[in-house]
């Protein structure tokens, strides 16, 4: 494969793409799906059938157009629409709408904030193409950054690259991404392995999901570069055996880049060498921990070891190891595109690029979104997501899954960067975003944060194991109003205690939810210990 | 027992074993494969019982005590079998706020079972996942391996119900 032959295929696809006048784009991501886009999708196809417009009309299945919400989504992209709660039936409606405009059919207006406010790198193909087809992807500039890095340019150049671009890894702790590509690069000529991070565990969050759902081709390039820039030869992509569509798209892709020679032995006739091959999860959320994950990747318990060494320098079967998140990965080929400088412009001084983030939870536009780093909570929430519905009042954002905290209202104009959001007790985590509204005790959302961390702590040492579980007896205590405020204190002294002797970043950020809502929201804790129910607590809620 | 180049021989003549037994030989038989080979187990007969971890162990020359460690400790695994039907209700963060216990504590009512638990004539087990990802949708369940998201309680009892009773 030569850059010239590389061209040529997007050249094709790009021709083939236009002689059909309209092209319709449903999603059939998870959560689409879930809403029934398969029927609406062999609707459309059946309809454009028996109309007889087979010539004119492309029905193609994409990714996740992020506002899931309002699903399934259907675009007619030549007449930049996009239908809203679609059912089978209405396929007529959407296929007559192509010559004579729309009418009964229900838009997401182009310049609704939720679309026009977000920034898209990663998700640039996402909803765009077919995720299943490597030629749509070569013709939206895939693989181009591979074919060039592996040609052109020298692995130093490459690593160069990442560092000056300032991209910290977006699988939560922000650790700068160049810096670590270097120090496995610099360990010499031996065996050393590349691994993609996408067990996704966080309650609360699907970025990866939806990015390996909707460009899978994506991680596999920024994975084979990634490869090239530290002397891998082999990587597995570690995903969660909950993501049944993601494996099947990722299997595809892998089988699609290796047929064209874009993966496999001599890539683009070099020496370099690349194979991927998929490990399934098979849920524990302590995977997500690095040392953790390389040993689920041996066929092992996944419980973590203790760092120094860093998998950089011992990992995977004793040999230096790069693991980066999916998120991560799929930021690398825009970078080497569009060099350094480019991204580094996007975001704040320290953060710099987009963010996806998984909005969720009581706010009126739930999804899949991206914005440049800095943007503040507040804009997200009211702006992006639309507020909080049935005029209820705003009361926390959670962020960073079990690992991070709840951030009051009163904090809405805390821009979204790593330090920003470690500074109000939060972190970014992998970008889960939930937003809760009065409805919601904060006592109970740091008693559920605490029991996940609990049942998930994979037991290997004491502050965690038998830490979170006391932790958790005397929240129940407090909650049902048979506490005092010394056990209060004993149960912040407590997350004192969990947070620095806990070996691996589960332990030492448990205590974060019960932190951060006390540090907010201690009149609840308050309420509890005196009366068993503070205001917000309705019995009503639980039983109805 | 007798062995064939050193490999043990298939617990029965159910098809269902050659495939775990690919599963092993494209990993080379190497240790490194037991969660892969675990998940074909699951995959082909619904979930681990002691011939199967036998039969794992002894295929990939791994210690039984691990492949019993590495079943339990995670989630995906289950040693028990499931019932005729399914209802996984998601209590991943945004389905939890929005009613994911009022689910739970519905199909515990109306089934007499709790989460983990199978109704005593096997036809249903109810089960919870972490997060399924369908955070959009909250709350999400799972009846029967389609997810259906933002359900209530009333319309959850209605689709198991019609499971059960088609």
């Amino acid at each position: 494969m030569t850059i010239d032959e590389l061209r040529k295929i997007g050249e094709a696809e790009r021709e083939a793409q236009t002689k059909f006048q309209h092209h319709v784009c449903v999603c059939t991501a998870a959560s689409c799906l879930s809403s029934g886009a398969d029927h609406v999708c062999d609707a459309i196809k059946k309809e454009v059938a028996e109309t007889g417009m087979n010539h004119e009309v492309l029905v193609k299945s994409v990714g996740c157009m992020g506002l899931c919400s309002a699903g399934p989504l259907v675009a007619v992209e030549t007449a930049g629409q996009t239908y809203a709660n679609v059912t089978p039936e209405q396929a007529p409606d959407i296929v007559r709408s192509l010559d004579t405009g729309s009418d009964g059919l229900e838009h997401c207006p182009p310049d609704m904030p939720f679309f026009a406010r977000q920034k898209k790198i990663v998700l640039e193909n996402s909803g765009k193409i077919d995720p299943e087809r490597i030629e749509d992807y070569i013709a939206h500039d895939g693989y181009h950054a591979l074919v060039t890095a592996i040609t052109e340019l020298s692995p130093q150049e490459i690593v160069v690259t990442m560092v000056q671009s300032g991209l910290r890894g977006r699988g939560g702790a922000g650790y700068p991404t160049g810096l670590k590509w270097s120090t496995v690069a610099k360990t010499g000529e031996q065996e050393k392995y590349v691994i993609c991070n996408a067990d996704e565990g966080d309650p609360g969050a699907f970025m990866d999901r939806a990015v390996l759902e909707s460009d899978p081709h994506r991680v596999l390039e920024g994975m084979a570069i990634a490869a090239y820039a530290v002397g891998a030869q082999k990587g597995f992509i570690y995903v969660r055996a909950e993501y049944p569509l993601a494996v099947k798209h990722l299997k595809t892709a892998i089988k699609q880049a290796e047929r064209l020679g874009l993966l496999g032995n001599n890539i683009c006739n070099t020496r370099f060498s690349f194979h991927v091959d998929i490990r399934l999860g098979a849920g524990a959320f302590v995977c997500g921990e690095e040392t953790a994950l390389i040993a689920s990747v041996e066929g092992k318990r996944g419980t973590p070891r203790p760092r120094p060494p860093y998998p950089a320098q011992e990992g995977l079967w004793g040999c230096p190891t790069l693991i980066n998140n999916v998120e991560t990965f799929a930021n690398v080929a825009p970078i080497l595109r569009n060099g350094a400088a480019w991204f580094a412009a996007i975001g704040t001084e320290k953060s710099k690029g987009t963010k996806v983030f998984a909005l969720a939870g009581r706010v009126a536009n739930t999804g899949l979104i991206e914005v440049p780093m800095g943007m503040t909570l507040g804009e997200i929430v009211n702006e992006i997501g639309g507020g909080v519905p049935e005029g209820k009042r705003l009361k926390a954002v959670q962020t960073g899954g079990p690992s991070g905290g709840c951030i009051a209202e009163q904090y809405m104009n805390t821009p979204v960067d790593y330090e920003s959001l470690a500074r109000v007790g939060s972190m970014m985590g992998s970008g889960g975003m939930i937003v809760m509204d009065e409805t919601s005790c904060m006592v109970d959302v740091a008693k559920y944060f605490t029991e996940f961390c609990m049942s998930e702590s994979c037991g290997k040492c004491v502050p965690c194991r038998a830490g979170t579980q006391q932790m958790l007896s005397l929240l129940e205590k407090i909650a049902c109003g048979q506490s005092t405020q010394a056990d209060l204190a004993v149960l912040e002294e407590l997350c004192d205690l969990v947070r620095n002797t806990s070996l691996c970043g589960l332990g030492q950020t448990a205590p974060n939810g019960i932190l951060t809502t006390l540090k907010y929201f201690r009149q609840e804790y308050d309420h509890h210990i005196a009366g068993g129910a503070c205001p917000t607590c309705r019995p009503t809620e639980v039983s109805q | 027992m007798q062995t064939y180049l050193g490999q043990p021989q298939l617990p029965s003549d159910d098809k269902r074993w050659k495939i775990v037994e690919a599963t092993a030989r494209r990993h080379g038989r190497e240790p490194h494969a037991l969660i892969e080979t675990l998940h074909t187990v699951q995959e082909c007969f619904g979930y681990l019982d002691e011939t199967a971890l036998r039969f794992v162990a002894a295929t990939l020359r791994v210690p039984l005590s691990r492949v019993y460690g590495v079943a339990t400790f995670y989630h995906f695994f289950t040693l028990k079998p499931k019932g005729k039907h399914t209802c996984v209700v998601c209590t991943g963060t945004a389905c939890y706020i929005k009613g994911a216990p009022a689910l739970l504590a519905a199909v515990e009512k109306a089934h007499g079972i709790k989460p983990g638990e199978t109704t005593p004539d096997g036809e249903l087990s109810l089960l919870t996942a972490r997060c399924l990802g369908s955070c959009g949708l909250a709350p999400a369940v799972v009846v029967d391996n389609v997810v259906h998201g933002k359900v209530a309680p009333a319309g959850l009892l209605a689709r198991v119900e019609k499971g059960i009773h088609p």
